[in-house]
């Protein structure tokens, strides 16, 4: 699936969007392989409270489950208006 | 019936609002809100607003049709501008039409608070001290509930 960041979450992670062959049943369970992966991973994953996330650009919740997602994104809370 | 429009370029907000009041004709009641990027501890240099544009465009359409529903408009419209925008500029302007006033300033209300929350924009500021992420207030989540 494809997997984007937006905002500081991008920043930190250092790049927009990558591709991931996953096995994570939810987006928790994704967060969890993405933190292993590289400490700006952990950086930009450490607090999910002050991040939200869409699967198939909808808002959603991270206990959601993403099997069959084509696309999951992370940001900060918007700030639109 | 509904005008969405997502764009890096400036806009006219008279020129919109003028045509807008067209469409609207027979409706009684128009009300428009503009926002403009605001210098607020000085030093703003710029303001630069990133977006999620696969989601963008039908998030904003979601929300117009509840409006649209909720309080019983005849007109709706929408524009969010993202990209670089110098201090004064026009960030984005919601405009209303219903046939009596108090649904079109609920409705509009009810565009800004959820553009403000829920349409996938982030605002950066870059000032003469460096840059920062505009970071949300819990008062914006606050205010959803009241719809």
């Amino acid at each position: 699936m494809d997997v984007l960041y937006f905002a500081w979450v991008r920043e930190r992670i250092g790049l927009p969007k990558e591709r991931i062959e996953t096995r994570a049943r939810t987006v928790a369970e994704l967060v969890e392989e993405l933190r292993a992966k590289e400490e700006r991973y952990a950086a930009a994953f450490a607090d999910v409270s002050a991040l939200r996330v869409a699967i198939d650009q909808e808002l959603a919740e991270f206990d959601a489950p993403i099997e069959g997602a084509r696309e999951v994104a992370f940001f900060p809370p918007m700030t639109g208006g | 019936m509904t005008r969405v429009s997502v764009q890096t370029d400036a806009f006219d907000a008279g020129a919109e609002l003028n045509a807008f009041t067209v469409r609207a004709a027979g409706a009684g009641a128009v009300v428009s809100f503009s926002g403009l990027v605001r210098d607020v501890d000085g030093g703003l240099r710029h303001m630069e607003i990133e977006h999620y544009p696969g989601m963008t465009g039908r998030a904003i359409e979601e929300m117009v049709e509840t409006a649209i529903d909720r309080f019983a408009l005849t007109e709706a419209m929408v524009i969010h501008r993202h990209g670089r925008l110098a201090p004064g500029e026009s960030i984005m302007m919601v405009a209303t039409a219903a046939p009596h006033r108090a649904d079109a300033f609920a409705a509009a209300e009810y565009l800004m608070d959820y553009l403000k929350s829920r349409a996938p924009f982030w605002k950066k500021e870059v000032t003469d001290r460096g840059e920062a992420w505009v970071e949300s207030k819990d008062a914006d989540e606050d205010a959803l509930s009241r719809w």
